[in-house]
């Protein structure tokens, strides 16, 4: 019988506490980034130029497609012998995860876009709105409510993957969880621990999301 | 002899190979109101859409008070900058068959976010006019509530308080009351009587018979790709000279009594 003791994780609490406040900054940084490059990557998509909406979908497939390591690795290891630039891992993961997360925004924000009826645009543009003013005032602020639940999800999914990170020994949640598991000879209860962290913080975010998406759908608009 | 607000000489659209209607002139005077009558496929819509450019026309001249709107291209439909359409429909309001309110605004916003985005106008100000616009729908008492609480009718009548509030010179109707049950159509052309008492100047497509006749100074019934039959609601509808006016307006009186 495998005898449990916390206490020698416990006692090296503050290790795990600066992992997970760098897996919470890398992950608000590549969410913030992310964002902004999908809704980027979506306008350009849905743009009728060509040179816009053919390199946007692009960049779209290879990023949905590749496994997310192999990007990390490709930013961390490659990416500095292309450009001959120092790689932090910190800023491979960044960029990796910006981009990464945003090609699955870009998709997200693209099928709420094109969700909102045909009516709603030449309502906007009959009373003399610009495309640009459509957009702002009449289409995102519906499309964002639509495609909210998709975008936690994705928000969520970000989080864990940024895990990934600890592989270029970049000093997240999951990488101190090793180096104490190591020192400590426990690591069951360490990866428990983390495993509890993981589940409070993302349940604690569905929750308020949850909450969000009710608030949404009391503010009268989705009633028939 | 007043100048026309609207005139479209030589007006077409196809699309592709299909041709919808070509070779249109037409003068709308200040104070006209047009009744556009015609079979299902007839391209009412796409005459009315075309007048503000939410389809873009492909041959021909539109003037607005003198000023021509748009340049004809050899390839292809007319060219209109992103400005000229802006200003363009500032001055030539719609109202769809759909209502097509912004749901996420209240009825108030919905009437007020022309001015506001489109013209600068302050909140406050926009908000104000916006009541004033509800009033003379008979709807200020809904000015808070968002449009998913509304009836059709109502709906509609916040769609034409909308398109009030830029001030046009010319409204656009699409068949407005299409969609509504007939129960709700009455307040609706009521509204619209009321606009016409007003001196405005209106095109409507519509296929309420009787309504054009009260409503309309002119009815250009439309049919083989142009206007086939025009005139004076007397002459159009009670003696239409032409056959396919005529057999339009039998088929619409069948169940009449
Ligand atoms: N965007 C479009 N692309 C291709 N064809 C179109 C388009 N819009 C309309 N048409 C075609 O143009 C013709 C005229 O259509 P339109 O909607 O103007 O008719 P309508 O007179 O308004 O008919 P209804 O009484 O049914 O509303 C139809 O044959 C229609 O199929
Ligand atoms: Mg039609």
């Amino acid at each position: 019988m495998y005898e449990w003791d916390f206490s020698p994780v416990l006692a090296e609490g503050g290790f795990l506490l600066v992992g997970f406040r760098n897996t919470l900054i890398l992950t608000a940084t590549a969410l913030s980034g992310g964002l902004v490059v999908g809704l980027l990557l979506a306008f350009a998509r849905l743009s009728h130029r060509r040179w816009l909406n053919v390199p946007a979908g692009v960049v779209i497939e290879v990023f949905r497609t590749t496994p997310p390591l192999v990007q990390l690795f490709w930013f961390y290891f490659g990416l500095p012998i292309v450009l001959s630039v120092e790689m932090t891992p910190f800023l491979a993961a960044s960029l990796t995860f910006m981009i990464q997360s945003g090609a699955f925004f870009a998709e997200i924000f693209r099928a709420g876009i094109v969700s909102i009826e045909r009516g709603q645009w030449e309502a906007a543009r009959a009373i003399g709105m610009t495309y640009n003013q459509c957009m702002g005032r009449v289409i995102l602020p519906q499309a964002v409510k639509r495609m909210f639940p998709s975008m936690m999800e994705r928000s969520i999914e970000l989080m864990k993957t940024t895990t990934l990170v600890a592989t270029v020994s970049y000093a997240d949640l999951l990488f101190q969880a090793n180096e104490l598991a190591q020192k400590t000879f426990r690591p069951l209860e360490v990866f428990t621990v983390v495993a509890l962290i993981y589940f409070v913080s993302i349940s604690f975010i569905s929750f308020v999301a949850s909450r969000m998406e009710r608030r949404f759908a009391r503010s009268g608009e989705f009633t028939p | 002899m007043n100048a026309p607000v609207l005139r479209l000489s030589g007006f077409g659209k196809h699309f592709g190979s299909l041709r919808v209607f070509s070779d249109i002139d037409l003068d709308v005077m200040p104070g006209d109101r047009i009744a556009i009558l015609g079979a299902s496929g007839s391209g009412k819509s796409t005459l009315l859409r075309c007048i503000n450019v939410l389809e873009t026309p492909s041959e021909g001249s539109l003037e607005l008070d003198g000023d021509v709107v748009g340049q004809p291209s050899r390839s292809g439909d007319m060219r209109f900058s992103e400005r000229e359409l802006c200003a363009l429909r500032q001055r030539v309001g719609m109202v769809f068959q759909q209502f097509n309110l912004f749901p996420h605004m209240t009825v108030a916003g919905n009437v007020a976010e022309g001015l506001k985005t489109v013209r600068g106008v302050p909140a406050q100000k926009a908000q104000e006019r916006a009541v004033t616009e509800l009033q003379r729908v008979g709807l200020a008492d809904k000015a808070d509530t968002f449009p998913s609480r509304l009836s059709g009718g109502q709906k509609q009548r916040v769609a034409i308080a909308r398109a009030l509030a830029m001030d046009p010179e010319i409204l656009l109707f699409d068949e407005p009351t299409s969609a509504l049950d007939p129960a709700l159509v009455g307040e609706v052309l009521g509204v619209i009587e009321q606009l016409a008492t007003e001196g405005r100047t209106m095109l409507l497509v519509t296929h309420e018979i009787g309504f054009a006749y009260h409503f309309a100074t002119r009815i250009l019934f439309l049919a083989e790709g142009g206007i086939y039959e025009s005139g004076t609601p007397d002459d159009v509808l009670k003696n239409p000279k032409r056959p396919l006016t005529q057999q339009f307006l039998a088929e619409h009186r069948r169940f009449q009594f």
